[in-house]
């Protein structure tokens, strides 16, 4: 079984920053991600993607927790987060 | 078509590195996009059985899970998983088949109101009485999704849809205290939203010996909230707002009224001994009388 | 403890023969309902799988039934169910679903008057043509109609033989008296039983196609925990499982289901002939009615009338060819079946108009009497 590697620094909420990856063509554009982010991180995005809906973007990323909300609401498998410092990959 | 074309595309885009969602490792991620309508709550519910799966620890190879007919019974279809999309109504037979032959797999029933609790009822409450150890899940989104809005037996009194169209004379069941009255040995009921809870819950059912059963309420926004003229995202939040945690509350305080406020939480966790348990012992003990 | 085969002589009744030809043929659940005359196989096997390892269940209804079969089967379990007139309706459902997931099941069908509750404990016919088209939908299965207790435990391994290589729903199409008839059976030592397993894959797990066929037009079968992760559906599906809601896919998943039934005659058919080949006049008879055939055959020979028998064992597929062969050089057939038509409409389908085919029917609750079939015969010929 697979985790995402937890951060040494768990616990201490000022550190603890999440990157948010969004697979844009398989969203929907319900919108659950941005509405219920408790820290107001995402938002419309003006473009469409394939099916012609807008997915998220981030508009505040420094503000995201990595708290995992938007991967655990989006029905689409489109959003998740991985914790700042231990991914490398570019946000998309 | 439309697939090949699809992977010529990725073919000669090779740079563009696909993120890989946590899950992806138990979606039939060739199927996705799933059916099911933007906004609808079943993906959200199915992501958190996903994730409980996962959460538990247990083989993947160690689980099955069995839908009936409808939206949400398309459950079974994008789960990697051996997973099986029956007939309307006999998930539940169909899973107590597969654990009472082989009582080493987890069997996850995946399905809808309609399906488990109309043209299906008979076998969830005998299921529940017998504690066949399976874990079942039911979306209720209060109407019959698939075919295009009907009443189901979970529609509100007075509700409308599209075969009461003057609204709903009849009351629904309360799911949790049908389970319990019917001998369910773990019984909670949550959201889609509380989507935390909600994953915890599918943890325990399946880490659970005996039946148990997750009532997952969740808006179907094309053929419930539309016709009865509530905003998808007003529903949504009505389940964050209008919703009471209790757990343990009293069968006869969980009837759905967002007026009120619902009760939500785990209701039930008892010990009782399985079928499948009983049969191994009975013929131990015609072995060795 | 008994063991699994009971090699030896018995004195025992139909239901119980199939019960015993189940646990031979290898059958490790049985998912139950009670009904009159069908009951003593459920009875029997609830006696006798647990201490064989295998499990029986009540379930709360027929549809349950069958439907816990069907499951049980995905993890790898030679499975049954036995019922009569009523359940057989409540089953057909989901026979459609065993047929088009390619599910091995066995279901038997002691026969009683009908329509609706009819006559419980009396005997009839009259759910063949239900055996071969209640589910909805166009689809071939396997009937066998067993004339005697001893056949009741003989095609009952017949039966899960032919269900684990077709991967089909196969039914035992008996009847109260053949059921409640209690005869000598013989029951041959284990290994001199022939029992067939279904094809199980090999090879690589993530390139498996569930539906692809193997050599016969089967596909071979993964049992659940195998490691395929298979997707198995109602809805129309292509090779790997996956609903494809196209008139292509449908043409081909179709042409297969049908196919492997279809293009595999010569190895499902099973028909027995007495006195035929000098006959002038073909009865054609099953299960119960064939006992009565072959005194009828006795006697209009001693009449000096060529008669003879052609019996079928396997009612569907219906042995076409055969019966047209016969047409080209006899006088009529004459269908013994106790109902008031229904294997006579295939037998004066095949005939054709240039033979004439008649029925020597009746409405249920007894068995059809020789006099009755050589009346007829002689009024007719
Ligand atoms: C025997 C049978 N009767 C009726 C139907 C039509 N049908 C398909 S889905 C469905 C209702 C599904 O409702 P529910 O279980 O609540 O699922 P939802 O679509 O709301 O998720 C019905 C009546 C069917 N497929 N089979
Ligand atoms: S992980 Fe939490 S804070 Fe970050 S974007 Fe998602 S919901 Fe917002
Ligand atoms: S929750 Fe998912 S589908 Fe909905 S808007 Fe966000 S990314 Fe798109
Ligand atoms: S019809 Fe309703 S339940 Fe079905 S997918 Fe659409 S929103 Fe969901
Ligand atoms: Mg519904």
């Amino acid at each position: 079984m697979k985790y995402w590697r937890e951060p040494l620094d768990t616990g201490d909420i000022d550190v603890v920053r999440g990157k948010v990856h969004i697979i844009k063509d398989r969203c929907k554009g319900c919108g659950y991600c941005i509405e219920f982010c408790p820290r107001e991180v995402l938002g419309f995005s003006k473009e469409f993607n394939k099916k012609g809906y807008h997915p998220p973007m981030v508009v505040k990323s420094s503000e995201c927790l990595n708290c995992h909300y938007c991967e655990l609401l989006c029905p689409e498998f489109a959003i998740y987060t991985v914790a700042d410092d231990v991914e490398t990959e570019a946000s998309v | 078509m439309a697939r090949a074309k699809r992977q010529t595309k990725a073919k000669s885009a090779p740079l563009e590195e696909i993120p890989k969602h946590p899950l992806e490792d138990l979606i039939r991620v060739e199927r996705i996009p799933h059916i099911w309508c933007p906004g609808c709550g079943i993906g959200t519910v199915f992501s958190a059985c996903l994730s409980a799966i996962k959460q538990t620890g247990i083989d993947y190879g160690k689980f099955s899970m069995v839908s009936g007919i409808g939206c949400s019974g398309r459950g079974a279809g994008y789960v990697r998983l051996d997973s099986f999309h029956t007939t309307h109504g006999r998930a539940i037979p169909f899973a107590t088949g597969i654990k009472m032959a082989d009582p080493s797999v987890n069997v996850i029933v995946f399905s809808g109101d309609g399906d488990l609790f109309a043209i299906g009822g008979n076998h969830f409450i005998h299921a529940a009485r017998r504690n066949m150890d399976i874990t079942v899940i039911c979306i209720n989104n209060f109407i019959y999704g698939m075919t295009g809005g009907q009443v189901a037996a979970t529609t509100p009194h007075m509700a409308k849809s599209a075969t009461t169209p003057y609204g709903n004379p009849d009351s629904p069941f309360n799911l949790p205290m049908l389970a319990i009255a019917s001998g369910a040995t773990y019984v909670a009921r949550w959201t889609m939203i509380h989507s935390r809870d909600l994953t915890h819950a599918f943890v325990e059912a399946i880490n659970h010996r005996g039946f148990s059963f997750i009532e997952v309420l969740s808006p179907c926004p094309i053929n419930y909230a539309r016709r009865n003229k509530i905003k998808t995202m007003d529903m949504v939040r009505q389940f964050q707002n209008n919703t009471i945690i209790k757990n343990h509350a009293a069968p006869s305080e969980l009837d759905i009224d967002f007026q009120k406020g619902v009760v939500l939480g785990k209701f039930i966790d008892i010990d009782k001994p399985t079928p499948d348990e009983i049969l191994v012992k009975m013929r131990d003990q015609r072995k060795n009388p | 403890m008994e063991p699994k085969v009971l090699t030896g002589e018995h004195f025992i009744n139909g239901d119980i023969a199939c019960a015993e030809g189940a646990i031979a043929a290898g059958c490790t659940f049985f998912g139950a309902y009670p009904i009159t005359p069908a009951t003593e196989v459920a009875e029997r096997m609830a006696e006798r799988l647990p201490d064989l390892g295998g499990t029986f269940i009540q379930m709360e209804d027929e549809i349950a039934a069958i439907t816990s079969i069907l499951g049980a089967a995905w993890t790898g379990a030679k499975t049954m169910t036995a019922t009569s007139g009523p359940g057989f309706s409540l089953m057909m459902e989901t026979v459609g679903l065993a047929v088009v997931t390619e599910t091995p099941c066995v279901v038997v069908n002691v026969q009683r008057g009908g329509p609706s509750t009819g006559l419980p404990t009396m005997g009839a016919q009259a759910d063949m043509m239900q055996a071969r088209w209640g589910s909805h939908g166009d689809y071939e299965i396997i009937a066998l109609s067993p004339s005697s207790p001893q056949e009741m435990f003989d095609l009952t391994i017949e039966a899960f033989n032919l269900s684990e290589t077709y991967r089909v729903p196969v039914f035992i199409m008996s009847d109260e008296v053949v059921g409640h008839m209690s005869e000598k059976v013989v029951i041959p030592q284990a290994s001199k039983i022939r029992t067939v397993s279904r094809p199980r894959p090999s090879g690589r797990k993530d390139r498996f196609k569930p539906y692809q066929p193997g050599p016969n037009g089967v596909p071979p079968m993964p049992a659940i925990g195998d490691g395929y992760n298979v997707h198995v559906t109602g809805l129309t599906h292509d090779e790997q499982g996956y609903p494809v809601m196209s008139v292509d896919t449908q043409k081909e998943m179709m042409a297969r289901l049908l196919g492997k039934i279809r293009n595999n005659l010569h190895d499902i058919i099973r028909t027995q002939s007495y006195l035929l080949s000098d006959a002038d006049i073909v009865i054609v008879s099953y299960g119960v009615s064939a006992r009565t055939s072959y005194t009828a055959v006795d006697e209009l020979r001693s009449m000096g009338i060529r008669a003879g028998l052609f019996r079928l064992i396997t009612v569907w597929p219906f042995p076409e060819d055969q019966i047209r062969e016969l047409a080209k050089r006899v006088k009529g057939f004459v269908t013994v079946e106790i109902n008031m038509g229904q294997i006579s409409r295939e037998v004066q389908r095949c005939a054709g108009s240039a033979v004439p085919s008649y029925l020597a029917g009746h409405s249920g609750g007894t068995v059809i009497t020789p006099d009755a079939v050589i009346q007829l015969i002689k009024e007719v010929f």
